[in-house]
């Protein structure tokens, strides 16, 4: 298998603080691939290397065997690598259908065009459809975003990710504050993905990572800490030690 | 294309020739209502039923085409910007010294002051792109005042404080058609239709622009600029994008007032410029494009009334209306009969 994202030695420093310390990851080709670990472990901070929304201090960042450690964050979205967010970031006065309508657009190469109207392709409406069906966004497409319940915006974060057309998706806890009923859903959802697109999912609940995952990489203050397959990482004595010094701490 | 596979087959409800709920959604967005064709319907209304009012109605087209030119960049890219007058006194001044020193066709002129605002734009839209929405107002506010004094600096070429004079306009004429030879008159009717054309077909541009991806993604990466940027938007070349348009219409505007006017003076660069233009639009509301037709009307309507009756105190009413309807909200504001009712009785 090859590693369809690749980061070398990667370094983030905040002033004296090492949030990223010396991370070298892989993602396979069509990995399902789990990043956890304690609060504070620094998953955001790599997440945020990772897209370009932060510059790393040192290292590389490999997608495709290409060096993309200074491109610009749209342009790794363009080269098919897109992530969601932790903290829900939708476009609060546009609709769910508008917001998706747009990243079809733009995955597309269509959005830079002002003459037609957004969606007069069919295809893109179409694209819009499915997703808004498959998100069960289907009832509220058209009232605007920032008037929609929390677990519907939940899934229209997620919704705008795959509008995108991903090859490699990154997600956030993706079902962070999703009720606990609704969050199998959104999984099998991401499960159902095509294998080819490469996922690395950051998550908090340790069932959903097992379930999800085939493997895992666990970060501790900033640094990799274990790596390997599921069952491995879960037995690792190590691991249990972490997570459980985190429960009860 | 590989995350959703199955929707490269249309629905089968698309088959049948009935679009899907997205696509008429879609469609919905940018359909015209109703209202918007009367408002196109009243611009050669008002030409035809208030020709005394000529003077004032084209002032008024004029305001409101500068208006559209800063909703596009505030109301819908949410760029502030205290200077917009740097584009408008700079379409101003190309139009006036090209019928001056170059070919008194009005026509052409326009053209090569909205080309030659949209360089300016262009250009200073680097300065936009990075810092606070203060920053944004300081950097505008500058550019503008920048270029008031070098307008009052370059006397042999702007005529400094005193404007650029004898300017002689061209009758106004539509090569290949029979539209031609409308000279500017003094009652203002040719001025005024003149720049009614002009505002409209700037609005069904305008339009088309904001209902289309690019418009889209402008309001976008107004509500969101890092999750636009996360769905692939090129933010900064939407913003130098848009920027320069804004910029062309802004010259357009002012190329519009030094023709119909047959002059050029340190004014059209002035700070008090920008400022009425967004008042103009905060009255009329923005991000709907029509924001600043409405504002236009009521801001010359309350200029004219309240300067006839109390000359002096002109700024004392306007500053005393915009307290109360920025307080009161425009909704209801232009909404009385819900002043009185239950809140719950408001939409």
């Amino acid at each position: 298998m090859s590693a369809v994202l690749e980061t070398r030695s990667l370094v983030k420093r905040f002033g004296g603080l090492a949030a990223t310390n010396d991370v070298s990851l892989a993602v396979e080709r069509g990995a399902r691939h789990a990043l956890i670990g304690p609060n504070g472990a620094g998953k955001t901070t790599l997440i945020n290397l990772l897209t370009g929304v932060l510059e790393p201090t040192a290292g590389t960042i490999r997608l495709d065997g290409d060096d993309i450690t200074t491109l610009a964050p749209h342009l790794r979205v363009r080269r098919g690598m897109v992530r969601t967010f932790q903290i829900t970031q939708l476009f609060q006065s546009l609709t769910p259908l508008s917001s998706l309508a747009l990243a079809v657009s733009v995955h597309r190469g269509e959005s830079g065009g002002w003459w037609r109207r957004l969606g007069s392709d069919g295809a893109v409406a179409a694209e819009c459809e499915t997703l808004l069906e498959r998100f069960r966004l289907a009832d509220v497409l058209d009232q605007p975003v920032h008037a929609l319940a929390y677990g519907k915006r939940r899934l229209l974060e997620i919704a705008m990710a795959l509008a995108c057309a991903p090859r490699v998706l990154l997600l956030d806890e993706p079902v962070a504050g999703v009720p606990e009923g609704e969050r199998q859903e959104i999984f099998e959802t991401i499960s159902a993905l095509p294998d080819d697109v490469s996922i690395l999912l950051i998550e908090h609940d340790m069932d959903l990572v097992f379930n999800f995952a085939r493997t895992v990489t666990v970060l501790v203050n900033g640094a990799v800490f274990a790596e390997g397959d599921v069952e491995t990482v879960s037995r690792d004595p190590r691991v249990k030690a972490v997570y459980l010094g985190e429960d009860h701490g | 294309m590989s995350a959703t596979p199955d929707a490269v087959a249309a629905p089968p409800a698309q088959r049948n020739g009935a679009r899907s709920p997205a696509a008429r959604s879609l469609a919905g967005y940018a359909r015209w209502r109703w209202w918007e064709l009367a408002l196109f319907a009243a611009l050669p209304l008002s030409w035809l039923l208030l020709p005394a009012q000529s003077l004032l109605l084209n002032e008024i087209a004029i305001v409101a085409l500068f208006a559209v030119s800063l909703d596009l960049i505030l109301g819908y890219a949410g760029i502030v910007s205290l200077g917009q007058a740097a584009f408008f006194g700079f379409g101003a001044y190309t139009a006036a010294l090209f019928a001056k020193d170059v070919l008194p066709d009005p026509l052409t002129g326009l053209a090569v002051a909205v080309a030659a605002s949209a360089l300016l734009g262009l250009a200073t839209s680097v300065l936009i792109l990075r810092g606070s929405d203060l920053t944004r107002l300081m950097v505008t506010l500058g550019v503008a005042s920048i270029l008031y004094e070098l307008a009052n600096k370059l006397d042999w070429l702007t005529g400094g404080a005193d404007g650029l004079q004898g300017v002689v306009m061209g009758p106004l004429t539509i090569p290949g058609t029979a539209l031609a030879g409308f000279a500017f008159d003094l009652s203002g009717r040719t001025a005024y239709a003149y720049s009614l054309v002009v505002l409209a077909i700037v609005l069904v541009l305008a339009r088309r622009l904001v209902h289309s991806p690019f418009g889209v993604s402008l309001q976008a990466l107004r509500d969101n600029r890092l999750r636009a940027a996360s769905i692939g938007v090129s933010t900064s070349l939407r913003l130098v994008a848009v920027y320069t348009i804004a910029a062309a219409i802004a010259g357009a505007a002012g190329a519009l007032l030094a023709q119909t006017t047959g002059f050029a003076s340190l004014d059209v660069f002035d700070f008090h410029r920008s400022a009425e233009v967004l008042l103009v639009l905060v009255i009329g509301g923005t991000g709907y494009l029509y924001g600043g037709i409405f504002g236009a009307i009521v801001f010359k309507l309350l200029h004219d009334l309240i300067a006839a009756w109390t000359p002096q105190y002109w700024n004392f009413w306007l500053g005393l209306f915009l307290v109360v309807l920025v307080l009161v909200g425009r909704d209801r504001f232009v909404r009385p009969w819900t002043w009185f009712g239950r809140r719950s009785a408001t939409r």
